[in-house]
């Protein structure tokens, strides 16, 4: 199982290093939402709930994106046949594909938070930098696990760029309450607190919750 | 050979539903602050608890699919779930009325009951799409079934999640019927019977109307004479293929 993982894992990221097909794109896109953020909402600097909601749903728009392609290779060019024909547990895929999922938020998030705090942000985020690690690590998992289950529902259907968001959108919306919650008294203006213990508690137990279920589920996506 | 039974259960739902209402305007007393508009609660919670609880069936009947990969099952996942968003609409609509009469808003942000409950509708929305898009009908009836499962359980989460979020700014007076006196808790037990009732009816109905369908289909191809493949619409909805043996099956365990 681990090899099988590792071994599929490495030739995901070695097919987003030689295509750039997801992460360079979602990265753009999420610095020109801020960007978007600023003229819509018309003001130079944000902070608290507000600021907390703008990277939230900045980071969810464009995970939307990388989880619209995870599959689509494999759909296309028979990735999930040669898995299928291959004697390992199937399982592997999805948490190679979770994983997959998780480094190029990731990546995305080594990005887009210093360009949000650079461009948006206007408190500084020194202090309040290890608990959005927390709280961020923590909503990962989720967006990952979901986002993989998702998608792979979605990657069989015809309207899969249009199926796949509609899907993990109210699937992903507990993410954004815990996450937002937890995020917008780090980034208050005026007396900054820690991430309360609560919403990362929610988070947590949301993400193995939907861990068990996607690891519970995933076979039956797979069997043709 | 479906509708068996029908014609009881149907008779029961109209007389439970008479004596609900009679119960709701008859019997039940005026709620002192709101008055006559909080006779909605009667119809308004009802259909929300059985909803929410069709979409737990409908997950339910979808793992019994996955397990035994049997159509009926599938059948009834389908059915189920597409009753229960008949009635999440109707939630939502008395719903938004109850708010407008007592809070002045047509929708409230701050009742996590009400949040909750429309996520939840927007994630049942997608499962007609979700299976008009796949055309194979063994990998449709598969797939949505992984749906069903997943929202079946994002259901009760989801309520945890959103009722966390929501400080009570609105007394849940009506939230629980350990709170209310003793005939308004009768009215409520009477009107949420009488729900329950009536979906199992409709469902019942609607598992009947498809599996007459295919078998006049099925009946008239035999009369006709054709031989050739049945020439399959694409549809949302689960087919059914009665050749005679499944036929013969589904009848002795018809739903």
């Amino acid at each position: 199982m681990r090899r099988t993982v590792g071994a599929l894992l490495r030739k995901e990221l070695l097919v987003e290093l030689r295509t750039l097909e997801s992460v360079p794109g979602m990265s753009l896109f999420a610095v020109t939402t801020f960007v978007v953020f600023h003229f819509a909402l018309n003001r130079n600097s944000v902070d608290g709930d507000l600021a907390s909601g703008i990277l939230w749903v900045t980071l969810l728009f464009a995970a939307i994106l990388g989880i619209n392609r995870l599959f689509v290779a494999d759909a296309e060019e028979g990735g999930f046949d040669g898995f299928l024909l291959a004697p390992v547990d199937r399982s592997a895929m999805l948490v190679a594909k979770v994983l997959t999922l998780l480094a190029y938020l990731v990546v995305l998030e080594i990005v887009a938070v210093p360009a949000f705090a650079l461009l948006l942000l206007g408190p500084s985020l020194g202090g309040a930098m290890p608990g959005l690690l927390v709280t961020l690590a923590l909503g990962d998992i989720g967006v990952a696990v979901i986002g993989t289950l998702v998608a792979a529902l979605a990657v069989q259907t015809r309207a899969r760029d249009l199926l796949g968001p509609l899907l993990a959108l109210p699937l992903l919306v507990p993410i954004v309450i815990g996450g937002a919650r937890a995020t917008s008294p780090l980034l208050a203006l005026s007396h900054p607190t820690g991430a309360p213990a609560r919403w990362l508690l929610t988070l947590g137990l949301y993400d193995l919750v939907f861990g068990l279920i996607a690891y519970a589920l995933f076979d039956f996506l797979l069997e043709d | 050979m479906y509708g068996k039974g029908l014609r009881a259960l149907s008779i029961a739902t109209v007389a439970a539903m008479a004596l609900a209402l009679a119960l709701v305007f008859f019997y039940a007393p005026l709620e002192a602050e709101q008055g006559f508009l909080q006779k909605i609660f009667y119809l308004h919670v009802p259909l929300a608890i059985v909803a929410l609880c069709g979409f737990v069936l409908g997950g339910l009947l979808a793992i019994q699919h996955l397990r035994t990969r049997e159509a009926r099952w599938d059948m009834r996942s389908y059915v189920a779930i597409h009753m229960s968003l008949i009635f999440a609409v109707a939630t939502l609509i008395t719903g938004s009325i109850w708010a407008k009469g007592s809070w002045g808003h047509w929708w409230v942000w701050s009742e996590p009951t009400l949040v909750s409950f429309l996520i939840v509708f927007l994630l049942y929305a997608t499962y007609q799409p979700l299976r008009f898009a796949i055309e194979d009908p063994e990998r449709q009836s598969r797939y949505a079934s992984v749906f069903a499962v997943t929202a079946g359980a994002f259901v009760p989460l989801n309520f945890i999640a959103v009722r966390l979020s929501t400080a009570y700014l609105h007394p849940r007076v009506l939230g629980s019927t350990s709170n209310l006196p003793g005939p308004m808790a009768l009215t409520f037990v009477v009107s949420l019977a009488a729900m329950a009732l009536l979906f199992a009816t409709l469902c019942k109905y609607e598992l009947t109307a498809k599996h007459t369908r295919a078998q006049v289909r099925a009946l008239r191809r035999r009369l006709t004479g054709e031989t050739g493949a049945p020439i399959r619409r694409r549809s949302a909805a689960p087919s059914l293929q009665p050749t005679a043996a499944s036929a013969g099956s589904a009848t002795g365990s018809g739903a």
